[in-house]
């Protein structure tokens, strides 16, 4: 909503059963089903997004019901609830979003209200299904977290009145959350070692506060820019008084053909590249009580770059590079190895209501193991189809 | 200090400037979603108003992409001008949202949906995808019927005058004007295809039902085998059998359709293809409605005069 922080699959257009009288909210309903096989020791060491296929052979991943509408003239409602299965193949439900936006402020200004995905870089705020490959991107799944950023809170955005796109926008929500990776989280383990510092909410340095500005230019008529640059910044876990702060900025180019017939051809870049500081107090390590970490700053980054061919209608070839850097720690984690993995696929959409997408994945872990990894996923979509974003 | 005072100064400036009306030079600023709406907008607005095309004339107006520079269009505009009947539903809701305009909110003077109080055409008794992608509100490819062109002007012209009351008295000219031209290039197109009463057709998509509705033309199939899925061999094959038994030798396309399947129809059953752009200005000859319209009419009776 509201900004272009989000992306979408090229090409794909949406159509819902329309509004009548007495509808008073669209539904939707997405399913992915997912297959595959590794020759990795642990799936879930590679593939650490909550919505990746974490086991081999068959799973279902997300599945997920969106609910939308307007509420009156003043505010538009959303909700998106997710059911999934996890390794073990057990049904998880979790209410993913649900959220007011406003309609009419005053001076360009949106109020955003509830449960959501913060705005950060732009694959963060989009669901599964509108991914352009099965999997999260190593360094989202890293920095932002398996879940994605996603907390309760308010976010305010406002609309330059430029004679081109630019748009501010700034997040306060809370930062304590198995959604909130980076942040106050139990499983900050996987960030520093030690055991994670339970820590209350004092004050407003206690929010997770993530800034986003952004801005898109057209390039004659069939080109599109898009840029962006991101922060969150706020408490962790790994000490008594320790922070976070991460960085972001992203690129999104398009090309569309003049004579696009269902959105086809068309060649696409998205790029993001993340940076995090992780502040620590000293610790005694989980692993071994005996052992007490020192303070410490951990800094991780990466990123990725992923190209889109929408080759003729409804047939995409992509292809995506993984880059995923952490300095040295004293203890073993798969959130902070170096990383390199690279990912060619190949969706078709027989309409824009299902797909079938074959994805590859090369996993070089440094020091640990080199992987391969076949993936195929399968989506089907029915009722209304919320339009994608740019 | 000083810095951060300019900075603080400039912001207030900017704010302030997005609270102002977007009116410019005194003309209302009109988006239309496809170039089809917008020329007609242009007809009944005249230069009291400045009037935008989201979609590109040469592109399928289901497809568009909803671009960033579409959300300012739409942040400033007075009017909004939507086909309606879902043609746009795939792009259009989230640039509205993030567009943030009270003016051109829905059931506002300054929203237009074309499609309203238009008589639809194939509107499903249910709904069902196995049938492709069939529109629940109809067929949203209306405006090649010029009655509903005449109808589409005169709501055109109530909504403009109650957006921009002091222009009322240049709208209402503008749409006299505008019927009578309409009705007198009907008058001719009728005349020009009255000869081919019941000719039959082939179209691509199902997007020319009106044109045949109202000329009275049969289209006795399209070259998808259901809206929106791509011709299989199969059903091409069936296309060329059914062409050769009701000798149908014209096949319409538009300009974002797959042209080389038309013409491999067209060499098996000597049919001619026929671009047929429903858009003012896919074609440099065709940048008004009357001139797309004139465009359409003299080809088909070009092409089925020549087969007689």
């Amino acid at each position: 909503l509201a900004l272009c922080g989000t992306g979408e699959i090229e090409g794909q257009a949406a159509s819902a059963q329309a509004s009548r009288p007495g509808q008073y909210m669209n539904i939707g309903f997405t399913t992915l089903i997912d297959a595959g096989w590794s020759n990795a020791s642990s799936i879930t060491s590679i593939l650490q997004g909550d919505h990746d296929p974490k086991v081999r052979g068959f799973t279902m991943p997300n599945t997920e019901m969106t609910l939308d509408g307007a509420v009156d003239p003043y505010f538009k409602g959303f909700a998106n609830l997710i059911w999934k299965l996890d390794e073990g193949g057990e049904t998880n439900v979790e209410l993913e979003e649900a959220y007011v936006v406003t309609t009419s402020l005053r001076w360009n200004l949106q109020i955003k209200a509830g449960q959501f995905f913060a705005d950060f870089g732009r694959q963060n705020s989009q669901h599964p299904h509108s991914w352009s490959f099965v999997d999260q991107p190593v360094i989202l799944s890293r920095l932002l977290g398996p879940e994605g950023l996603r907390s309760q809170g308010i976010r305010l955005s406002w609309l330059a009145p430029t004679p081109f796109y630019a748009e501010a926008m700034v997040t306060v929500a809370n930062s304590t959350n198995g959604t909130t990776f980076s942040f106050r989280t139990e499983e900050s383990t996987e960030i520093h070692g030690g055991a994670p510092i339970a820590r209350e909410t004092n004050g407003g340095r206690d929010m997770l506060v993530v800034p986003r500005v952004t801005t898109s230019f057209d390039i004659g008529q069939t080109q599109t820019v898009v840029l962006g640059a991101s922060g969150a910044f706020g408490p962790n876990s790994g000490g008594a008084d320790t922070r976070t702060s991460i960085y972001g900025a992203d690129l999104y180019w398009k090309w569309k053909s003049l004579t696009a017939q269902q959105g086809f051809p068309f060649v696409s870049l998205q790029v993001e590249a993340l940076s995090r500081k992780y502040g620590v107090d000293a610790r005694p390590a989980v692993a071994d009580s005996f052992v007490t970490f020192p303070a410490d700053e951990f800094l991780d980054r990466g990123g990725y770059a992923q190209v889109l061919w929408g080759v003729k209608p409804r047939l995409v070839a992509g292809l995506r590079t993984d880059r995923a850097l952490g300095d040295a720690t004293p203890f073993e984690s798969e959130f902070r190895g170096d990383r390199l993995r690279v990912s060619p696929s190949l969706t078709w959409y027989p309409t824009e209501f299902s797909k079938v997408r074959f994805q590859y994945n090369y996993d070089n872990r440094t020091n640990v193991a080199r992987n391969h990894s076949l993936w195929l996923q399968f989506e089907f979509l029915l009722g209304a189809h919320a339009a994608h974003k740019f | 200090m000083r810095i951060r005072n300019a900075f603080a100064a400039a912001a207030a400036a900017l704010i302030a400037l997005s609270g102002l009306g977007a009116t410019v030079l005194g003309k209302i600023r009109v988006v239309a979603t496809t170039p089809d709406l917008a020329a007609i907008a242009r007809e009944v607005g005249g230069e009291a108003v400045d009037v935008v095309a989201l979609a590109k004339p040469t592109e399928d107006p289901h497809f568009v992409d909803a671009k960033p520079s579409h959300i300012v269009t739409l942040n400033r505009a007075d009017v909004l001008i939507e086909g309606g009947a879902e043609l746009e539903l795939g792009w259009l809701p989230p640039l509205l949202e993030s567009s943030r305009n009270a003016r051109i909110a829905a059931g506002s003077p300054g929203r237009i949906v074309a499609s309203q109080g238009l008589q639809m055409l194939e509107i499903p008794a249910a709904f069902d995808r196995s049938k492709g992608d069939v529109h629940s509100q109809g067929n949203p490819h209306f405006l090649l019927d010029p009655l509903n062109v005449k109808a589409l002007a005169t709501s055109m012209a109530d909504h403009f005058s109650r957006v921009d009351p002091a222009s009322a008295a240049l709208y209402k000219a503008n749409l006299t004007a505008f019927s009578a031209a309409l009705d007198a290039r009907y008058a001719e197109w009728q005349r020009k295809l009255a000869p081919f009463r019941g000719a039959k057709i082939v179209t691509y998509h199902k997007d020319f039902v009106y044109l045949a509705s109202r000329f009275h033309l049969d289209v006795v199939e399209e070259l998808e085998p259901k809206p929106g899925i791509a011709p299989s061999p199969a059903h091409i094959a069936k296309v060329i059998q059914t062409m050769k038994a009701n000798s149908s030798r014209v096949i319409l396309v538009q300009p974002y359709q797959n042209r080389r399947t038309a013409e491999t129809v067209a060499r098996q059953t000597g049919a001619v293809v026929l671009e047929m752009p429903q858009q003012p200005g896919a074609r440099p000859d065709t940048k008004t409605y009357f001139t797309m319209m004139d465009h359409i009419v003299n080809s088909l009776a070009t092409a089925l005069g020549a087969q007689r």
